[in-house]
């Protein structure tokens, strides 16, 4: 009986320990974070080109454009955190200020702008096909009937291919590296979403001479900078600060650096965008 | 029950027979490696270049794997202690002679079985944490992840608590009563320490299902190890081996820690005591591990 | 709320999600008991590759695998479920790995009710000359599956939930629709609320019901 009570005694206050020791470590990284003048950006972690995560360094064009936009309003890119931002949590990290901007392929749209408030835009892209460089048969989005085609699972791409081309057959995975996968491995003929991410994709040293973008956009998506909603004052400083970007030739260089090397032509129709006034 | 009174030891006809059905189940295996090899090489997924970053770039380990494996172990040590505590609360509620206590504890240990534990760390996630200051911003989705894993793992192992308990012998509890304690004092000195024990083994095997159910902390922003691999398939475009490698790791970690199960309960049957699946005979089996 | 409810067809999601439980229910259940039955086999090898079975499923992460079947098996190594249709290999695929993955737990859960049944069952029927498949299939499974219904009912519950997981290949299951809900809808708290009292609806009947199926259909010693 007595050894059993022991056990008991043993199970109970390993429990408890487990508890109180949780308790301090919750305690210790929330202060640890909460300190600190860093300025926190809101990127995507996975996008080649745009915003990646390589190593401990980031790369992309968004993490440059952020970059650059950080020390126009006073902050050296050292003080710079980057903070995960996967599509769905944007205008969520914002609302509740755990980060001070968004900077992730974040298109201008009117349901957004109920939630939060944008700068820019800084780049105007398209949806884009990404076919492997022997492709012929795919030119654009018409020539797509009968062909396997993949997207991100209920992104806004994925739904404007299956409402407006019903003869397309949509393969859906959850990120687009599996879809890329997929294209290599000759499992469907294309991938689907903004010409910028597929350019990264194709950029990417792997890939290089293996896929190509098809270069006929056939949509519009703006992408701004994601604020807090309402915070006017910050909205113009970052407006005036892309603008510079754009007329120093930075804007150009990272474009160039990022989106280039497979031959990806920006559409000059449309770029460098001007910016939208601020609300 | 062991096996071997299922059959007898094999006659010479029976011992070919089984030698047919190794050599065929061998065969299969073997098969089935090898056109899978075939395709993946066929298709460029065995390309040396995808595969050497695993072996010499240090980064791969350094700022991808081990921060996406701590991130998991760290997820799944606090939930599996929070849902230790929790499954002995609400288990106990469940024995109570209070009717109110007692359906109380049943409904919400049911509730929490049934909801899929994703759509509660999304729900504690975007409802709670991020709208509140209980939660630093970078604590928050670990505290979601350990919010929905508790409660899903907290309830299951309410219902080991108590299955171990009803399965008990009933005399146990009467010598109990008989000796002049309290129902509770029965509970707390003569059933729960050896349902505690007996039910050991189940709830290591229950920590194997938090780690792999760490892996959908990955929609609220966690970063852990499915997160990490994803992130590392896209910077060094092998999607395909990141995820094998990854796939490896959980098989790995899990698998020690099954054996690690056994282990226990070997030991303790070997000093005697019932573990949990054979002692629940009757009424109440004990779920294994539950699927998620 | 109102608005999400008639713009979306949640019940047709719902409706795609029973689909999957069910065929996966039923092929889990098969596969599973074929495993179970493989590793308390006399042929060694064919133990041991329960054994491998068991752990290799059991201790993946069953997104792992989804993602395995259609960006592995479908493109890589080429097996197309259903060549003429795109979303319907993904559903075929769904279904079998949510099989597969659950059959290992089916496999665990028909052991520990093999473990109910009392040694004497098992001699009892190997003294009446029944070779190893008649008394397995008359004596030990029956009871097995009456002292396994518990663990049974657990492994379907969370098959229920799991086949949320079959959204990372595409299929248009409840989580699916969810996902293309929170991306039009910005931030609909809501959503959430419907999709969890959906499962709550789907899943705690199928936990009370095996709870009294357990009681009531218990082997009697």
């Amino acid at each position: 009986m007595n050894v059993r009570q022991i056990g008991a005694v043993a199970a109970a206050s390993v429990l408890a320990l487990g508890l109180t020791a949780c308790g301090d470590s919750g305690k210790s990284s929330g202060s640890g974070g909460g300190s600190g003048a860093k300025f926190k950006v809101g990127i995507k972690f996975d996008q080649p080109g745009l915003g990646l995560k390589e190593g401990s360094k980031y790369t992309g064009f968004d993490v440059d454009v952020a970059t650059y936009v950080a020390k126009e309003l006073g902050h050296k890119a050292s003080d710079i955190q980057w903070v995960q931002a996967p599509s769905a949590q944007r205008e969520t990290l914002l609302s509740t200020g755990q980060v001070n901007m968004v900077v992730a392929t974040y298109s201008i749209t009117d349901a957004r702008k109920e939630k939060v408030s944008f700068a820019g835009p800084y780049f105007v892209a398209g949806q884009d096909l990404l076919v492997r460089s022997d492709e012929t048969a795919i030119t654009g989005p018409e020539t797509l009937t009968g062909k396997k085609l993949c997207s991100v699972t209920g992104s806004t791409p994925a739904q404007k291919i299956k409402a407006k081309y019903p003869g397309v057959q949509l393969q859906e995975f959850g990120t687009y590296s599996e879809c890329v996968a997929a294209l290599v491995s000759k499992g469907v003929d294309a991938v689907t979403t903004d010409n910028t991410i597929l350019a990264g994709y194709a950029s990417q040293a792997q890939y290089k001479g293996k896929l190509k973008v098809v270069g006929k956009p056939f949509s519009e998506e703006r992408y701004g900078i994601g604020l807090k909603k309402g915070d006017k004052a910050t909205c113009e400083k970052v407006n005036s600060a892309i603008a510079k970007m754009v007329s120093s030739g930075e804007w150009q260089k990272a474009v160039d650096a990022n989106l280039g090397p497979a031959g990806f032509k920006v559409d000059t129709a449309t770029n460098p965008p001007k910016q939208d006034p601020c609300t | 029950m062991s096996t071997s009174v299922l059959f007898d030891a094999p006659g010479p006809r029976a011992r070919r027979r089984h030698a047919i059905l190794s050599a065929l189940g061998v065969l299969l295996v073997v098969a089935l490696a090898f056109v899978a090899v075939r395709k993946m090489q066929d298709a460029g997924q065995l390309k040396a270049e995808m595969w050497k970053p695993f072996v010499t770039d240090r980064a791969v380990w350094r700022d991808y794997l081990v921060p996406g494996l701590w991130g998991t172990f760290k997820a799944a040590l606090v939930s599996i202690v929070l849902a230790g505590a929790f499954g002995l609360v609400f288990g106990i509620g469940r024995l109570s002679h209070v009717t109110a206590v007692r359906w109380f504890c049943g409904i919400v240990v049911e509730f929490f079985r049934s909801v899929p534990v994703l759509l509660m760390m999304i729900f504690a996630y975007f409802g709670i944490y991020s709208r509140s200051d209980i939660f630093s911003s970078e604590t928050a989705p670990l505290a979601a992840v350990v919010t929905g894993l508790t409660l899903y793992n907290g309830s299951v192992v309410a219902e080991l608590v108590r299955s171990g308990v009803f399965s008990l012998p009933k005399g146990q509890a009467e010598a109990g009563l008989s000796i002049g304690l309290t129902p509770a004092q029965t509970l707390r000195s003569i059933q729960l320490p050896q349902a505690l024990t007996a039910m050991l083994p189940a709830l290591i095997g229950q920590f194997v299902v938090v780690l792999k159910d760490s892996a959908l902390g990955y929609q609220i922003t966690y970063l852990e190890l499915l997160n990490w691999s994803k992130t590392l398939g896209s910077a060094f475009a092998n999607t395909v081996p990141a995820y094998i490698v990854a796939a490896l790791l959980f098989i790995l970690v899990n698998y020690s820690l099954t054996v690690v199960a056994s282990r226990v309960e070997r030991r303790l049957s070997r000093r005697g005591r019932p573990t949990v699946h054979e002692a629940t005979a009757v009424h109440a089996p004990v779920e294994p591990a539950t699927a998620t | 709320m109102g608005d999400i409810l008639s713009k979306y067809d949640i019940l047709g999601a719902f409706g795609l999600t029973v689909y999957l439980a069910v065929f996966s229910a039923i092929g889990s259940l098969v596969l599973g008991t074929l495993v179970a039955v493989m590793r308390v086999s006399p042929v060694s090898v064919l133990r041991l590759l329960g054994t491998w079975y068991v752990n290799i499923f059991r201790n993946t992460p069953l997104t792992l695998l989804m993602v395995f079947s259609v960006l592995g098996m479908t493109y890589i190594l080429g097996l197309n479920l259903d060549p003429s249709d795109i979303k319907g290999n993904a559903t075929r695929w769904a279904i079998v790995m949510l099989s597969i993955y659950h059959a290992a737990f089916v496999c665990e859960a028909l052991r520990s009710g093999v473990n109910t049944v009392p040694a004497g069952q098992a001699e009892a029927a190997r003294a009446m000359g029944l070779t190893f498949g008649q008394s397995m299939r008359h004596v030990l499974l029956p009871q097995a599956f009456r002292g396994a219904i518990a663990p049974l009912g657990s492994t379907l519950i969370a098959l229920v939930k799991n086949t949320t997981v079959a959204a990372v290949i595409g299929v248009a299951e409840a989580a699916n629709l969810m996902a293309v809900i929170i991306e039009n809808e910005t931030g609909a708290l809501a959503v959430f609320v419907i999709f969890a009292v959906g499962f709550v609806i789907l899943t705690l009947p199928l936990g009370l019901l095996f709870t009294s199926m357990s009681r009531r259909l218990a082997v009697k010693r």
